[in-house]
């Protein structure tokens, strides 16, 4: 058997052979000295671990050799390999084991278009948007990078295969085991996470998705010498898949009125210090665009649904989105029972999504649950948009940029203030009938608003 | 079978088991003619007279110590704690000797002492009279630790502990000993210390708890099964030593894991469990484990607002029962 060197004790490594009390062919007793080695600590005597006798020493006197390192080797009395744990023909001086390579399956087994990245660590992440409340526009309100938002990666997005996060180690365990391609699992877990269920779907041949990307797969093609190509990032992934998903899903119809928002204008002129005083925010127009959503939602409830194949489904939470710039991408935070809320309480809500938002965050709950998309196209002096639709949310709404315009009031000629509202809407769920009710609605109640609007 | 509540099944695990064993006794604040300021002892000294309950001065340290010399001499000393919050100035002769007699003596000298420690909030207490002092003894080898959360629970176990040959940490949360009933055999019976109970089966979801907190959990399981989560509910029961078998077994069931308890969230029960099913159950989760504990604050707010923030609750467990199903 091999003797090694005993470690000793904390911060010693090495010891330096004093001197042998041994000489090879000697006899052995157990716990009978057998090596003096001498530390920076202490110098100690080494016994022999077994009867028997010194065969060959490894390590001289005055040689310095690490902890663990064999020093000697001894034949145990019986000819065995004693009581030592590790083979005569072994060395244990080797260096510590390598790690074991990780099995080339368990590495197939991770899904496509992933970079171990996780979604729900970086705040779950849709729209890339417009940040609300942001300094340099006309309308002080959001500013926008897209017309259209995606939806959260957080609810009811189960078709992108793979799934957009790190799968857990019993659906890695269940792949292994059952041989599957995770890239060919559907998964409905929080943003589009194979779950272990659906892994037992999959294998169980229950999983009735179509096992390809809806979306062809470009073959790779080199950089030109004019190209520069962008890998994508995770977030910009799910968005690109999110429009597809929307516009490939859903029959879209598009609507645009004028609003005239000269009454608005001066309201919020007229209060907006006070509200900065009293509330510490800027009381900026989105507020008042919510408000007059919310209501109309309330009125029109066909507009605050989602197809359902075989029905249309009605949503009794009218939970308003907001396409909000976040530092990763678009994101839609969502005013819950935005219907609730006054105009402070929609001004005071925003301003805490936006700057959570901004900040990265947002809990899965600020994203979750939204049944209707305002999007402030406006905030970069957009003028008219064409929406692409939330999915699964019957419609959206756009705000553009006020614009002081020359129009005809009582025949004569006028300066107002006026402001388009684009929409875009489902035309499964809906006819341009309560549409066109429906944006009317929005248009007669901010046109309604004026210095006499309660904001509390 | 009656049905009672948990302060009954108290006194009567006391009561049978001084019947039982002549050298059972119990020492403490107030337990002798006031019969407990909980009532758990009520009516014992008229049955067993001022030598086997004792009322003691008001220091805990006094009470563990006697406690521990007489459990050296052979007898089976129940000191009772008045509030866990007092448990402090007991805490050398509890950590310091108690738990370490035994091996330190290589068995010369084991404590067959079973320390009655009502504990926990919810109740209005306050600073000193809701704080949850599970996680010390849980740390600490040579004590065993039970938090059961039922009568039928509590008296069996109760039992067992005062049979025990080891020191025992017997944790009663207040607010079930009224709160809490359930039927209790006429019969004898016992329940081993070390088995954890799965006092709700389910497939999709694990909670992981002990004390009160069972009985939130089980209504937010209630709540959130008509949503199609099926939830399995762990009662640990025993702290230490812990049925790691029963966790396991549960968690690589369900694959998910919430972990439910009302003492601070960081370096608690929960925490042990993570770590545990981090080890041992690894390529079994599919979703993150979590928990769901009280605060990093110093102890429990008085106001009513604060003590609701603090404490988990069946709402707040069924959110996070949602959070679970939903990744």
């Amino acid at each position: 058997m091999i003797l090694e060197l005993p470690h000793v004790g904390e911060s010693v490594v090495e010891g330096t052979i004093g001197k042998w009390l041994k000489q090879p062919g000697d006899k052995l007793t157990r716990f009978e000295p057998l090596v003096e080695v001498v530390t920076d600590k202490v110098t100690m005597e080494v016994p022999s671990p077994v009867d028997g006798s010194l065969l060959k020493i490894l390590a001289q006197e005055g040689e310095t050799v690490p902890m663990g390192a064999a020093i000697a080797e001894l034949e145990t009395a019986d000819g065995s390999s004693g009581a030592a744990p590790t083979p005569a023909s072994v060395p244990t001086t080797a260096a510590p084991p390598q790690p074991t390579p990780t099995p080339a399956s368990t590495r197939q087994a991770a899904p496509t278009g992933t970079t171990g990245y996780l979604v729900r660590n970086i705040n779950p992440v849709g729209p890339t948007g417009g940040g609300v409340g942001t300094e340099q526009e006309t309308r002080g309100t959001a500013q926008v990078e897209e017309t259209a938002p995606v939806p959260p990666a957080a609810p009811t997005t189960g078709e992108a295969p793979g799934g957009p996060s790190r799968p857990s180690p019993a659906v890695r365990r269940l792949a292994k085991e059952h041989g599957v391609d995770l890239a060919q699992v559907r998964g409905t877990g929080l943003g589009g996470r194979i779950t272990r269920d659906d892994m037992m779907r999959h294998v169980e041949g229950k999983d009735t998705a179509p096992a390809a990307s809806p979306q062809p797969q470009p073959a790779a093609v080199e950089a030109g010498p004019d190209e520069q190509h962008v890998p994508l990032t995770p977030i910009r992934r799910m968005i690109a898949d999110a429009m597809v998903r929307s516009v490939t899903q859903i029959p879209h119809a598009w609507s645009t009125v004028e609003v005239d928002v000269t009454g608005l204008v001066a309201l919020r002129a007229q209060v907006r210090a006070a509200f900065q005083q009293s509330e510490g925010v800027d009381l900026t127009y989105l507020p008042f665009a919510i408000k007059s959503v919310a209501e109309a939602l309330k009125k029109y409830p066909s507009l605050n649904a989602s197809w359902g194949g075989d029905k249309i489904i009605l949503k009794r939470r009218i939970n308003i989105g907001i396409a909000v710039a976040a530092p990763h991408g678009l994101v839609v935070p969502v005013i819950h029972d935005a219907d609730r809320l006054s105009i402070a309480g929609l001004a005071t809500a925003l301003r805490d999504l936006t700057q959570r938002a901004r900040q990265n965050k947002l809990t899965i709950e600020d994203v979750q649950g939204g049944t209707f998309t305002l999007n402030n196209t406006g905030a970069l002096g957009s003028t008219i948009s064409y929406p692409i639709i939330n999915h699964p949310q019957a419609a959206i709404v756009t705000t553009e940029a006020i614009q002081k315009r020359a129009v005809v009031r009582d025949d004569a000629i006028a300066i107002r203030s006026m402001m388009n509202i684009c929409m875009a809407f489902d035309h499964r769920i809906n006819d341009g009938a309560e549409s066109g009710a429906f944006l009317q609605g929005i248009k007669s109640r901010l046109e309604s608003m004026g210095p006499d609007t309660p904001i509390y | 079978m009656a049905i009672k509540n948990v302060i009954e099944a108290v006194r009567e695990a006391l009561r049978e088991e001084m019947q039982r064993d002549s050298k059972v006794f119990i020492l403490g604040e107030d337990v002798g003619r006031r019969g407990g300021v909980f009532l758990a002892t009520q009516n014992l000294i008229d049955e067993f007279g001022e030598s086997r309950v004792i009322d003691t001065p008001l220091a805990e340290a006094s009470i563990m110590g006697i406690a521990l010399g007489a459990a050296f001499h052979g007898m089976r000393p129940i000191p009772e704690v008045q509030f866990s919050d007092f448990i402090w100035p007991a805490m050398n002769q509890l950590i310091g000797e108690t738990a370490r007699a035994c091996y330190g003596t290589n068995g010369a000298l084991p404590v067959p002492m079973t320390i009655r420690v009502p504990y926990g909030g919810g109740i209005r207490g306050g600073l000193f009279h809701s704080q949850n002092v599970e996680t010390i003894f849980f740390h600490t080898p040579g004590l065993k630790v039970v938090a059961p959360a039922t009568p039928y629970d509590t008296k069996g176990l109760l039992k067992s502990a005062i049979r025990d040959n080891s020191p025992v940490v017997f944790l009663e949360h207040k607010k079930t000993y009224r709160l809490v009933r359930g039927e209790l055999p006429e019969e004898e019976y016992t329940i081993p210390i070390g088995l954890a109970d799965v006092k709700r089966a389910g497939e999709n979801i694990t909670i992981v708890t002990y004390g009160l907190m069972l009985h939130y959990c089980l209504e937010a399981a209630e709540a959130v099964a008509g949503e199609g989560i099926d939830v399995e509910v762990v009662d640990l029961r025993t702290l230490r030593p812990l049925d790691k078998e029963t966790v396991l077994n549960s968690v690589k069931k369900t694959g998910k894991l919430l972990i439910v308890h009302e003492d601070n969230v960081t370096g608690g029960v929960g925490a042990e469990i993570a770590a545990l099913v981090a080890d041992e159950a690894f390529e079994y989760l599919d979703g993150p484990v979590t928990r769901l504990c009280g605060p990093d604050v110093p102890t429990m707010p008085f106001a009513q607002t604060l003590e609701d923030e603090y404490m988990p609750n069946t709402d707040k467990i069924a959110q996070a029962l949602r959070k679970q199903a939903a990744y």
